[in-house]
């Protein structure tokens, strides 16, 4: 599961190895004569900033003109008119081959060269800019390791030998080399299947984490966007900018009927999929000690509120639900008096998942967990979908009225 | 009817022939592919130079060889120079085509990858187009090394060397023996070049052989 | 510029164009040669060819033919019929028979081959019979593929027949080899010429014949079925 991600911070002293990048006014027709299907889109007077480490999404339908934006960066397309700067400085003033061996770039169907070896393509910038045969293989080998695949076995094999997904880590591999301080792609996981997807998704934020790394990234996939972007551009046919912020922003509050509708009507699912347990205030949880005498847990006041109590063992882990009825009798509590239990919650865990399990399980609350399986809270399908509610208001608060 | 003392008699007149008839071929075969080379990278970025090159190339090749060697003759004489100029002039199309294919079929995305990786126009021919259009053109180089061997032995009308003039001097001294050396010898090169630029060709590209391992 | 004023004389002598040596004759018998050994060539490779490209038997032995085809010189093969046949048109014709046999080989076999296995499953599976396939099916898909090998074949046989002229065979060659012979340059040229010509004509009228013959569709490059809608 991914963890939540905070750009602009690196444990290897990212920030100074990332780049801004400034779209300013940035405009790109075609001829009426040169348009065919298939072709690149126009773009129209966008104007955007990306600050340093931050992965930026550009996403819209099918010849919106987002690839076209992102090929204008390392100018293997020029804009009409406008411009743009990486870190200060317009792109257009720098020479373009020069320029395209410090920007890492990553394509749908990769582009390996298929007659050089794995650690040949990986070494490819690093060869141009000068470095040593052994300075090379080391880079390759370093950079091989970092995308999850191994230098021994891998380094040596051709480009044909290898599977879609591990073909694609090759392509970030080979992207990253120079180090470079952006890295430009193009519907990078397009080409795989959805389980390799996930993984390759996952892998990227990974290393995200260790290198941030400003990142333009193009998809037309709206779910990709809200995974992966610490921003998301969307961008409406003809290369115009519709909204421009984070992915909660454009989930709660869709700025036109286009981007609401490309969104999807199920954006409020989708914003479950941004928050975690741990963002919920969960309820306290009324419980009883296995072994305590019943009737001191019946007189717990948050049992008697709630009529429930959660049965845990001397180390606060969740055996069962006893109702308050039940309390009423002598002796200690044992283990069979507990009814089943609801799903337990890893305070990681997204509220799409948290909702799913409980929708699944049938029941209203589930317990939250710390890391030793210790109860500490509950959080109900009501607190949940108050969440998703702009306003917050909440109108209930019990176990009880929740069931 | 083959006279084998004779052939033991003149293995060296034989090995001569067989050694004139080669580094002719081999030096054709090289000048048209430095020709077609230099040709091949100059149009190809400049597509609509294409047509009008090959359509030459074409009708050079379409051109009977011994009418070809009869247009030079009065020109440049009975002279290596004569024999060259043709024989090259028949690898042209040939070899023009090929490295064409060859070049068109390096993928897109290999292409774009390349550019965007910052190498300039010249390297990205010659470290990536090139070498992946290498397979294509070592078939053409094989095709046109036998069409050249088979060309050398007309030669052999306008007084050059090689197996030919071998045939030749067999076929006006009604003697069957040179006659058969000749055919054999020519058929054996020919065979024998081209497994070797087969061989050489797979040596070179690696990569070609291989699948999903 | 001496050579081309020789070579417009002489064209322009109308001698050179009447007789049994003339220009017209020696056209007629270079026509002639070539239309036979094309025939005959045809007529060996085609059915051969439709066999083995249909059921796919024999592959390997037909494709291993048409590579030691190429590898044998036009030139030596008409020297070495010599010895056996001597002078006259058995020598050349069997020659350019054995050169065009392979070219026309190979293009059928590879033709039928290249025809989408697709194509020829729905003929068997409406019921056609094997021959009906091959002629109505396979032939069409791969007659753009057999026409070129046929041009092919039928441009070096114009082209070696040119050589016939030395073991005595007739064709516009004799004017290359008699000027050669009488250091008539404006001879040697002029049959020079006549052969390019005549060479460069067959290629271009096979070339338009297969657009004519080759239905739009399957010009388009494509032998695949196209699905409806």
């Amino acid at each position: 599961m991914p963890v939540g991600r905070r750009y602009g911070v690196s444990t290897m002293d990212g920030t100074r190895r990332a780049a801004t990048v400034d779209f300013e006014h940035v405009t790109k027709h075609y001829d009426a004569g040169a348009i065919t299907t298939g072709a690149p889109g126009a773009v129209t007077d966008l104007t955007l900033s990306v600050p340093a480490g931050a992965i930026c999404v550009l996403v819209g339908p099918s010849g919106c003109g987002k690839t076209t934006s992102l090929k204008m960066v390392n100018r293997l397309i020029e804009p009409t008119s406008g411009r743009i700067l990486l870190d200060g400085t317009d792109v257009a003033a720098r020479d373009a081959v020069e320029l395209r061996r410090g920007i890492g770039y990553v394509i749908q169907q990769v582009g390996l060269f298929p007659h050089q070896r794995i650690w040949e393509n990986v070494a490819t910038v690093p060869r141009l800019l000068g470095a040593s045969l052994g300075r090379q293989r080391e880079r390759a080998d370093e950079l091989l390791s970092l995308v999850g695949l191994d230098p021994a076995v891998h380094g040596s094999r051709f480009p044909a030998e290898l599977s879609g997904g591990e073909r694609q880590r090759v392509g970030v591999a080979r992207a990253l080399a120079a180090d470079p301080p952006i890295m430009l792609m193009d519907e990078p996981f397009g080409a795989v299947d959805p389980i390799v997807r996930d993984r390759l998704q996952n892998e990227l934020l990974r290393i995200q984490e260790r290198l941030a790394k400003t990142i333009l990234f193009v998809t037309h996939d709206i779910d990709e966007a809200i995974k992966m972007g610490d921003l998301v551009a969307v961008v409406d046919v003809g290369g115009r900018l519709a909204q421009f912020g984070p992915p909660a922003e454009i989930l709660a509050g869709p700025a036109s009927d286009f981007v609401a509708r490309f969104v999807g009507a199920d954006r409020g699912l989708k914003r479950l999929s941004l928050a975690r347990v741990r963002d919920l205030t969960p309820l306290p949880v009324p419980m009883a000690r296995l072994g305590e005498p019943a009737r001191r847990a019946a007189a717990d006041p948050l049992v008697r509120d709630q009529r429930f109590a959660l049965l845990v063992d001397h180390e606060d882990r969740p055996i069962g639900w006893i109702a308050d009825r039940e309390l009423d009798r002598d002796g200690g509590i044992t283990a069979d008096m507990a009814t089943p239990m609801s799903p337990l919650l890893d305070p990681e865990t997204t509220l799409k998942d948290a909702l799913s399990m409980l929708i699944d399980a049938e029941v209203l609350a589930g317990i939250v967990v710390d890391r030793d399986g210790r109860a500490t809270g509950l959080i109900t399908t009501e607190a949940i979908a108050t969440w998703l509610r702009p306003s917050g208001v909440s109108t209930a608060t019990s176990i009880e009225a929740a069931s | 009817m083959i006279r084998w003392d004779w052939i033991f008699d003149n293995l060296d007149q034989i090995a001569a022939s067989v050694a004139e008839h080669l580094i002719l071929t081999i030096l054709a075969v090289w000048i048209g592919l430095a020709i077609s080379l230099v040709a091949g990278l100059l149009i190809y970025d400049r597509r609509r130079l294409y047509g009008p090159t090959a359509g030459f190339f074409g009708i050079l090749y379409t051109i009977p060889s011994l009418a070809l060697f009869a247009f030079l003759v009065p020109i440049t004489g009975l002279s290596l120079t004569s024999a060259l100029i043709g024989l090259v002039s028949y690898t042209l199309l040939i070899l023009l085509r090929n490295i064409m294919a060859g070049l068109d079929a390096v993928t897109p995305e290999t292409r774009e990858a390349a550019e965007a990786m910052g190498l300039s126009r010249a390297q990205r021919l010659v470290r990536v187009e090139l070498p992946l259009a290498l397979p294509v053109i070592v078939a053409g180089i094989r095709v046109a090394t036998v069409t050249t061997i088979g060309l050398v032995m007309v030669t052999a009308l306008i007084g050059q060397g090689g197996l030919g003039q071998l045939m030749l001097r067999g076929f006006n001294r009604s003697f069957p023996t040179m006659i058969y050396v000749g055919f054999v010898l020519t058929v054996a090169l020919a065979i024998g070049l081209d497994l070797l630029l087969a061989w050489i060709g797979r040596v070179a590209t690696p990569w070609a052989r291989k699948g999903p391992g | 510029m001496d050579i081309v004023s020789q070579t417009v004389g002489w064209l322009a002598d109308p001698a050179n164009w009447q007789g049994s040596a003339g220009i017209p004759s020696r056209l007629v018998e270079h026509a002639l040669l070539s239309g036979m050994a094309l025939a005959v060539a045809l007529a060996v490779a085609v059915p051969i060819g439709l066999y083995v490209g249909h059921t796919g038997r024999g592959g390997t032995a037909a494709t291993n033919v048409a590579g030691l085809g190429r590898a044998i010189p036009s030139y030596a093969l008409l020297l070495l019929f010599f010895p056996i046949f001597g002078f006259g048109l058995v020598a050349p014709l069997l020659a350019l028979v054995l050169l065009a046999l392979p070219a026309i080989l190979a293009n059928v076999y590879v033709g039928l081959r290249g025809v989408d296995r697709e194509l020829v499953d729905a003929g068997r599976g409406m019921g056609m019979r094997e021959s009906e396939i091959l002629i109505g099916v396979e032939l069409p898909a791969a007659l753009p593929v057999i026409l070129a090998g046929i041009r092919t074949a039928a441009v070096a046989i114009v082209a070696t027949a040119t050589l016939a002229a030395l073991i005595g065979g007739g064709g516009l060659g004799r004017f290359i080899v008699d000027g050669f012979a009488l250091q008539d340059d404006g001879m040697l040229v002029s049959g020079a010429l006549l052969v390019a010509i005549l060479a460069v004509v067959v290629e271009r009228g096979f070339t338009l014949a297969e657009r004519r013959l080759v239905s739009p569709a399957v010009r388009a490059g494509s032998t695949h079925l196209v699905p409806l809608a």
